[in-house]
C-alpha cells in the first residue's frame, strides 16, 4: 500500500484546528480562573464568568477534545484498516465544518445562547449541526472499518467503534428539545427527569469522550511508539467489555442526597465502585506492556507521556468512584474538589495522551523526526506540575469549603457564613492560576515543536519527491 | 491474534451491534424505564407553572450561566437545611426544563432564595454585589436593568411550554426589563411548598437581658458581624438603606430581647433570619453593638 494514497492533510488539519481551539480555550481558562478571586475581571456582559466560563469547557471540549479525536482516528483507523477514506472529499468538508461550527457554537454562548445542561450547553441549531458531524465522521470510521484490508479488528478500534456509537445516543437523546424558536430550546424532559437524563448523560460524555477514545490512542501509540506489544489481549477483551457496559449506569452518582428516587442513585453507586475494575484493567495493561523494559522510560522520551498520563487515569478512576459513596459526595460535592477530580482527568490524562499521539503521529506522517526531544520534555515536565499544582490546590480547598459548611457551633448553629468559607478560597484560587499559567507555557513549548516539526517534515516531504 | 475466523473480533457489524446493546442495557435499566414510571414525575399541589415574567427571568439565568456558582437544590443533611431551609422535594420541579440544580456552589444554593429578601436588595446585588459583600465574586450585571423583555420571544416560550398566560399578563410584560424579570424567577423560587421557620425563636428561649452588657469585646465582634451580614442592607454606619437606620433604632432603647428576636427570625420577604447561621453568643454580641450606637 503506499503511503500516500492515504489523505493525512485531514488529520494534519484537524490536529492544527485542534491545537488553534486548545489555546483560545485555555486562554479563556486562565480569565475565568482569575475571575473567581477577582470580580473586577467581569469585562461586560459578553464576558462575564458565567458565560466565559461555558465558553471555556466547551471549546476545550468540543474545540480541543473531539478535534484531535476526529484526527487521531482517521489516523489511527486508516493504519488500522489498511486503507485510504472511503470519502476522502466527505472528510474534507468534515474538517471546515468543523472548524465553522466550533467557531460560530463558542460565540453562541458568549452572547447567552445557553441551555445550562452541562456539556450539552448549545442550543438546538448546533446540536443539529453537531450530529451532522457526527455522522460525516462516522460513514468514513465505519466505512473504513466495515470494508477494512486487515481482517482482525485490533483493541483501539474497538474502543473507535463503541465511541462512535454511545456519543450519538447519549447526544441525541440528552438534546432532544421542545424548540421555542430559532435561539431557544426547553428540555424535552422535566424536573428530576431532566436531570436524571443529563447527568446519564454527562457522565457518559467523560466515559466516551474522555475515556474510550483517550484509550484508543493509548492502545494504539503506546506499542508504537515504545516498539513494545502490549501485554495482554485477554485482558484488554475484560476491560473494554465491562467498561462500556457498566459505565451507563453511573451517572446518577452526580446526584447524589438530590430528590432523584434513592434507588437509582443507590444502583448508580454500585457500579460506580465496580468500574475501578475494568479502569484498572487498562492501567495495568499499560504498566506491563512497558514491563518487558523500563529503560524505554529514560530512552524514548514519549513513554513517559503515556506512563503518567494511563498513571493519572489511575488516580481518577480510584477518586471517581470514591466520589460517589454518599459520605464523601456529602462533603466535596458543590466544592472546588471536584475541578481537581475534573482536570487530572482532562489536563493529566486526556491532554497527556492527545500530545503524545501527536507527537508521534506527525513525524510519521511527514516521514521525519520530532523537531526537538528536548523541547518536548520541557512541555512534559511543565503541563506535569501545573496539573499536580492545580489539582492538589482545589482538593485541598475543596475539602476546607465542605468542612467549613458543615461545621457547627456547640448550640447547633452554623460555625461559619457564607462569606467566611468564601474568602478562604481566595489564596488557593490564586495558585490554581499560577498553575493554569504553567501548564500554558508547557503547551506553548508542545505548539512551537508541532510547527517546527511540520516545517521540517514539509522540507522533508519536497526532498524525498524530488528523489 | 484470534485464530478463529468466525471471532467477533474479526467481524466488524456483529461487534457493533452487540456493543450498541451492551451500552443500552444501563440506559434502559436507570434512563428509559424511570421515565415512564410515577416517582419520576411527582408534583407538588402549591406549584404553579411560571408566569410569562418569571419564564423570562428563568432565561436571563440560563443565558448568563449562573448555574456555574449557584445550585438550586438542598440536600436532606443538617447543614444545608440550617444554611439553606427544607430540603427539596422531588414536586418542586415538575415545571423545570431544564432543571438547574447546578453541580457547583461558587455562590450559596438559591433553591429557596424566594422571599428571603426584599426586591430593593436583588436591584442593588445585581447592580453590585461588592456593595453588599466586598469581597464576594459574583459578576455585577449592570445591563439588566437596561435591557428590555422581548414581548414576542417571550410569548413564543410560553406557547413552547403550553404554560398558561392571560392577556393582562402579557401585556404586563411590555416594558418590563431583564431585572424585573430576574427577580420575579429569584422570588418564586422555593416558594411552592409553605415555609416552615427552621428554628422560631421567642423570648422563652433566652436570656430576659443581654449576658455580656456593654462588653468591649463583644462590641467588637458585633461590630464585626455587622459588617460582614448587616451592613448591605442597614449602611456602613447603620444609617439605613434598604432596611431601618439602627442608629434611630437604637435611640429609642428598645428591649434587648426584642432585638434578638427580630435578628434571630427577621421579617419575611424583608431581612433574613439568623437564628440558624449565629450563635446565641453572636447575636448577643450583635444586640450590644447595637446597643452602643445611641
Ligand atoms: C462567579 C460566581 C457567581 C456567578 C456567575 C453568579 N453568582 Fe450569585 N453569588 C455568588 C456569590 C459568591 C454569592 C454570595 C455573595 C454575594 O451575595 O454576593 C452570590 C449571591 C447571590 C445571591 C444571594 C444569595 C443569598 O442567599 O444571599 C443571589 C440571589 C444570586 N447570587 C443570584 C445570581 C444570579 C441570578 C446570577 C446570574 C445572573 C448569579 N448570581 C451569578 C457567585 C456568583
Ligand atoms: C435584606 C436586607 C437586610 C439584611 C441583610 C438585614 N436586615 Fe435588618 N432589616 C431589614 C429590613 C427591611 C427591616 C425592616 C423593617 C424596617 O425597615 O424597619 C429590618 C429591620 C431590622 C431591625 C429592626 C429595626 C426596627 O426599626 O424595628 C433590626 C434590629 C435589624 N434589622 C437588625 C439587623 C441585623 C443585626 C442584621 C445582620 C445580622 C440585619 N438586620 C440584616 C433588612 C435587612
Ligand atoms: C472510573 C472513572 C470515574 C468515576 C467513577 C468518576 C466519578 C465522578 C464523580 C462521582 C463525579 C461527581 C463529583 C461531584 O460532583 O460530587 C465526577 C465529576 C467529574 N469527572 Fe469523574 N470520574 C471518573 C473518571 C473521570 C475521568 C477519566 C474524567 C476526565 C477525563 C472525569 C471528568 C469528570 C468531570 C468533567 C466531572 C465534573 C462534572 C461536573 O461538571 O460536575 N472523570 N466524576
Amino acid at each position: 500500500m503506499n503511503e500516500y494514497q492515504y489523505d493525512y492533510k485531514t488529520v494534519q488539519g484537524f490536529v492544527l484546528s485542534a491545537i488553534f481551539w486548545g489555546v483560545i480555550g485555555l486562554v479563556a481558562g486562565l480569565l475565568i480562573s482569575a475571575q473567581m478571586w477577582s470580580a473586577d475581571l467581569n469585562f461586560g456582559e459578553y464576558l462575564s464568568f458565567g458565560r466565559l466560563r461555558t465558553f471555556h469547557t466547551n471549546v476545550l471540549a468540543y474545540g480541543l477534545g473531539i478535534g484531535a479525536e476526529f484526527g487521531l482516528f482517521y489516523y489511527i483507523t486508516m493504519r488500522l484498516t489498511k486503507k485510504p477514506f472511503v470519502l476522502p472529499k466527505l472528510a474534507r468538508l468534515h474538517l471546515w465544518l468543523f472548524n465553522i461550527g466550533v467557531g460560530a457554537a463558542g460565540l453562541s454562548l458568549l452572547i447567552g445562547m445557553n441551555t445550562s445542561l452541562e456539556y450539552a450547553e448549545f442550543e438546538w441549531p448546533f446540536d443539529v449541526a453537531i450530529v451532522i458531524l457526527w455522522v460525516m465522521f462516522a460513514i468514513n470510521i465505519l466505512g473504513n472499518i466495515f470494508t477494512r484490508k486487515e481482517k482482525h479488528l485490533y483493541v483501539s478500534l474497538w474502543y473507535i467503534i463503541a465511541t462512535v456509537i454511545t456519543v450519538a445516543i447519549l447526544y441525541i437523546v440528552n438534546n432532544l428539545a421542545i424548540p421555542a424558536t430559532l435561539t431557544k430550546s426547553y428540555h424535552l424532559f422535566a424536573g428530576v427527569n431532566s436531570a436524571n437524563v443529563e447527568w446519564w448523560y454527562g457522565h457518559n460524555a467523560v466515559g466516551f469522550l474522555f475515556t474510550t477514545p483517550i484509550l484508543a490512542m493509548f492502545y494504539y501509540f503506546l506499542p508504537k511508539s515504545t516498539g513494545l506489544p502490549l501485554f495482554s489481549h485477554r485482558l484488554s477483551i475484560i476491560s473494554f467489555w465491562s467498561l462500556i457496559f457498566a459505565y451507563l449506569w453511573t451517572g446518577a452518582h452526580h446526584l447524589v442526597y438530590t430528590p432523584l428516587p434513592d434507588w437509582i442513585q443507590t444502583l448508580a453507586i454500585a457500579f460506580t465502585l465496580f468500574l475501578i475494575a475494568p479502569s484498572w484493567g487498562s492501567v495495568v495493561n499499560g504498566y506491563f506492556t512497558v514491563d518487558k523494559d523500563w529503560s524505554k522510560m529514560s530512552t524514548n522520551y514519549l513513554t513517559k507521556f503515556f506512563i503518567v498520563g494511563i498513571t493519572f487515569y489511575g488516580l481518577q478512576t480510584i477518586q471517581g468512584p470514591s466520589q460517589g459513596i454518599r459520605v464523601i459526595s456529602s462533603l466535596i460535592h458543590y466544592t472546588d474538589w471536584v475541578p481537581g477530580h475534573v482536570h487530572m482527568g482532562t489536563m493529566g490524562w486526556v491532554t497527556m495522551v492527545i500530545c503524545a499521539s501527536i507527537y508521534y503521529a506527525l513525524p510519521a506522517m511527514y516521514k521525519t523526526t520530532i523537531f526537538s526531544e528536548k523541547i518536548a520534555n520541557t512541555h512534559f515536565w511543565l503541563v506535569l506540575v501545573g496539573q499536580v499544582m492545580f489539582s492538589i490546590t482545589m482538593w485541598i480547598t475543596g475539602i476546607q469549603q465542605g468542612a467549613m459548611w458543615k461545621m457547627t457551633a456547640a448550640d447547633g448553629t452554623l460555625q461559619y457564613t457564607f462569606m467566611e468559607g468564601l474568602v478562604r478560597n481566595y489564596p488557593y484560587w490564586q495558585m490554581r492560576t499560577a498553575s493554569g499559567l504553567i501548564f500554558v507555557v508547557g503547551m506553548l513549548f508542545f505548539i512551537y515543536n508541532v510547527l517546527m516539526t511540520i516545517q521540517k517534515g514539509k522540507k522533508n516531504l519536497a526532498k524525498l519527491q524530488e528523489a | 491474534m484470534s485464530k478463529n475466523d468466525n471471532s467477533i473480533y474479526n467481524r466488524a457489524l456483529l461487534f457493533s451491534i452487540v456493543a450498541a446493546v451492551t451500552v443500552l442495557i444501563g440506559t434502559i435499566a436507570t434512563v428509559f424505564v424511570p421515565m415512564f414510571t410515577e416517582g419520576m414525575h411527582p408534583k407538588v399541589d402549591g406549584l404553579k407553572p411560571y408566569t410569562a415574567l418569571e419564564l423570562a427571568g428563568r432565561d436571563v439565568y440560563q443565558a448568563e450561566g449562573c448555574v456555574n456558582c449557584h445550585s438550586q437544590v438542598i440536600r436532606p443533611l443538617k447543614a444545608d437545611v440550617l444554611r439553606y431551609g427544607q430540603y427539596s422535594k422531588a414536586g418542586e420541579y415538575a415545571y423545570d426544563r431544564p432543571f438547574l440544580w447546578g453541580s457547583k456552589r461558587t455562590g450559596p444554593d438559591l433553591a429557596r432564595i424566594g422571599g428571603k429578601y426584599p426586591d430593593e436588595w436583588h436591584i442593588q446585588h445585581f447592580e453590585s454585589p461588592q456593595a453588599f459583600y466586598p469581597k464576594s465574586n459574583m459578576p455585577p450585571y449592570p445591563w439588566f436593568k437596561e435591557k428590555q423583555v422581548n414581548v414576542k420571544e417571550t410569548l413564543a416560550r410560553m406557547d413552547a411550554l403550553s404554560f398558561p398566560y392571560t392577556e393582562e399578563e402579557a401585556a404586563e410584560l411590555e416594558g418590563a426589563t431583564e431585572l424585573d424579570a430576574m427577580i420575579a424567577y429569584m422570588q418564586v423560587l422555593g416558594t411552592s411548598i409553605a415555609k416552615e421557620a427552621l428554628i422560631e425563636i421567642d423570648e422563652s428561649m433566652i436570656e430576659a437581658e443581654s449576658p455580656v452588657k456593654g462588653d468591649a469585646d463583644a462590641i467588637a465582634l458585633g461590630k464585626k458581624l455587622y459588617k460582614a451580614e448587616c451592613s448591605g442592607c442597614h449602611g456602613q454606619i447603620a444609617e439605613g438603606n434598604i432596611g431601618a437606620s439602627l442608629v434611630d433604632y437604637a435611640e429609642f432603647e428598645p428591649l434587648d430581647t426584642d432585638t434578638y428576636i427580630t435578628i434571630a427570625n427577621g421579617f419575611e420577604g424583608a431581612m433574613p433570619g439568623y437564628a440558624a447561621k449565629f450563635s446565641k453568643e453572636k447575636i448577643w454580641a450583635i444586640v450590644e453593638y447595637i446597643n452602643s450606637l445611641k
